[in-house]
């Protein structure tokens, strides 16, 4: 046994992240593991819920409806928050160790995955996710410049986030002022002179990731028509038997969807909005100040793996899109973490069903667990990450009963923030956090909206350490 | 959904053999592991084949002879192979039309991992609770 003696008298858990994968997993350990589970969680934010927060569109409140459940694991006595404290800066799992007997690593997929394709780092090409962080007000992300002079934008991938990032292009002013972006984001996107917005599928109508609601709304949207090719909405052989082998009907309604948007004339709307299908970007052109002038595409066609999988071939026909602004969306990984074995080629920690394995015996190290993208790389919606993290609660039960953990000093986990504190950190509570979120909503609601976000460490700080009186103010300076 | 997604918390271990293998030893393997499949790989590591119960099963009861026999007489080669960025709904789909429960995963030739239809079942099955419990705290303020 290397842990210390299964303590039936408390298991205290940490919890590295606080975004929806972190937030299931302290919700199960509270429902299934012992009446003295703790759980304590920290974020390297001020602010928790991750890419709810963060990477939930700003015109898509509804999924944000999920942090009130959030907020009610948080609600219990045996949870606490520490904003504000990152994991390898100011916390080492040596400390961790010596406070707590088992630790999750929820800390999802923070990187973009490559293209690896010539001109990528050309200036004007950015990843979708910077932009993303950029519009919901992340505060590491506010100093990103994009060239919104541009007329003519590229996004590659069809997926969530390039669908999102396509929409959120072509809101109108009126639509922008129903989100809870921030205000100089706001700004910022109103002066735009963005006309056209390409998206670019690899594959065809059947395969993409986007669903039939988000479809719909880029059909729907008050300033952009949707254009769609009709000889691109048509499917190839091997789609239509995919699709009908599979006999789901939403799919069926998907492509059916697309045929109709490609027939539909246009109405002359202020912005066009094409969506592609069939190419796959070889190279990024720049002109002579480095900067991307042009994104140049290879028309592909479907053909069928040998486990049933249509994938995109190479046409040897090519086509160039003018631009000066491309997102890259293919995709996500996860960074590694100081001290926590990693997996390269899936970009995850090293795990199986959670547990993290030793990187020289591919067996458990006790005490170590992880889950939601960081376990299993960037898929599914918001509440896959519940089975995830259930899965992941049930082996760190299962290894506390069998005493498989750290071996922490008893009454170390009381002594906590004195610790951090001790080091000059200003930790959040969610207390705190319940204080910005106030702060965010009233001002939002002056502003007729559901929130009006901080978008800086310095002024969440300044807001929880000033009167309560004043803190409307800071939000107005921040606006 | 990718295949990709599967195999990132499976654990990097694959359990192989070679074909000259003795069946019994290769039946040890499979009790030892608690595994229905072993992935029968060349001298270079490429997946040959594969050596499911089915195919022990088969063989015996067409009365072979188990001792003397390798894993090469009984395996099932050539086997169908997948990558890790293959649909999950596409080979949940191949390996029920051809029912089969077990895929190697190969990249570049090299062998990754393997899935068996219960992996893609839970994956599925994941996928469709977590859309059920998205779109209920959507629909109900918590």
């Amino acid at each position: 046994m290397s842990g210390g003696t299964p303590t039936p008298a408390a298991l205290n858990v940490a919890i590295i992240g606080a975004g929806p994968a972190a937030f299931y997993a302290a919700e199960a350990l509270f429902r299934d593991g012992p009446p003295t589970t703790h759980v304590d969680m920290f974020d390297r934010l001020p602010t928790p819920f991750g890419l709810v927060r963060h990477g939930v569109a700003p015109d898509h409140q509804k999924i944000k409806n999920v942090t009130k459940s959030f907020s009610q694991v948080a609600a219990d006595p045996r949870f606490r928050f520490f904003g504000n404290v990152e994991f390898g800066r100011d916390l080492s799992l040596d400390d961790i160790r010596a406070h707590y007997h088992q630790v999750l690593f929820a800390t999802g997929a923070q990187t973009d995955r490559r293209m690896n394709i010539p001109g990528e780092d050309l200036r004007g090409s950015h990843p979708a996710t910077a932009f993303v962080a950029w519009y919901n007000g992340h505060p590491d992300f506010q100093d990103c410049q994009f060239d919104l002079s541009q007329e003519r934008v590229a996004v590659v991938g069809v997926g969530n986030v390039a669908v999102d990032v396509a929409r959120i292009l072509c809101l109108s002013r009126e639509e922008m002022e129903q989100t809870d972006m921030p205000r100089h984001v706001i700004e910022a996107l109103s002066q735009s002179r963005v006309r056209e917005v390409h998206l670019l599928g690899r594959r065809g109508p059947a395969q993409a990731a986007f669903t039939n609601p988000e479809l719909k709304e880029l059909g729907n949207l008050a300033d952009a028509d949707l254009v769609i090719r009709p000889e691109e909405a048509a499917l190839d052989e091997l789609s239509r038997a995919e699709v009908e082998a599979s006999g789901d009907r939403m799919l069926q309604r998907k492509v059916d969807m697309i045929a109709e948007f490609a027939a539909r004339p246009p109405e002359g709307k202020e912005r066009q909005l094409f969506l592609r299908f069939f190419v796959s970007p070889v190279e990024l052109i720049g002109g002579v100040s480095g900067t991307v002038t042009a994104l140049k595409l290879v028309r592909t066609r479907l053909v069928a793996s040998e486990s049933g999988t249509l994938s995109a071939e190479p046409t040897g026909e090519f086509e160039t899109i003018e631009t000066g602004l491309v997102f890259r969306s293919v995709g996500y990984r996860g960074v590694p973490l100081p001290g926590v074995p990693f997996h390269e080629r899936w970009g995850v920690i090293l795990n199986e069903s959670g547990r993290i394995l030793d990187e020289a015996s591919n067996e458990p190290l006790p005490g170590m667990y992880t889950s939601g993208w960081i376990k299993r790389g960037p898929s599914g919606v918001i509440g896959t990450n519940k089975p995830d993290s259930v899965e992941t609660v049930a082996a760190m039960l299962e290894d506390a009963v069998s005493g498989r953990t750290f071996a922490p000093v008893e009454s170390a986990r009381d002594a906590y923030p004195a610790t951090l504190e001790s080091r000059g950190l200003r930790c959040v509570t969610f207390d705190d956090w319940c204080r910005i979120d106030a702060v965010e909503q009233a001002q939002g609601a002056r502003e007729g909206r559901p929130r009006a976000k901080l978008t800086s460490v310095a002024e969440m700080l300044a807001c929880l350490d000033a009167p309560a009186a004043s803190s409307s103010q800071v939000a107005s300076a921040a606006g | 959904m990718k295949l990709e997604s599967i195999l990132a918390a499976k654990g990097p271990q694959v359990i192989t053999t070679g074909a000259g293998t003795s069946i019994s030893d290769a039946i040890a393997l499979l009790a030892h592991h608690n595994i229905g499949a072993v992935i029968v790989v060349d001298p270079a590591g490429a997946p040959s084949g594969i050596l499911s119960e089915r195919d022990i099963i088969r063989h015996l009861a067409a009365s072979d002879a188990p001792a003397g026999a390798t894993v090469g007489d009984w395996m099932t080669s050539p086997v169908t192979v997948a990558t890790p960025a293959d649909d999950v709904d596409a080979v949940l789909q191949t390996m029920t039309a051809r029912r089969f429960r077990h895929v190697p995963v190969v990249e570049r030739g090299r062998l990754l991992g393997m899935v068996t239809i219960g992996d893609l079942v839970k994956a599925e099955r994941d996928d469709f609770q977590g859309a059920i419990e998205s779109l209920e705290s959507q629909l109900l303020d918590a």
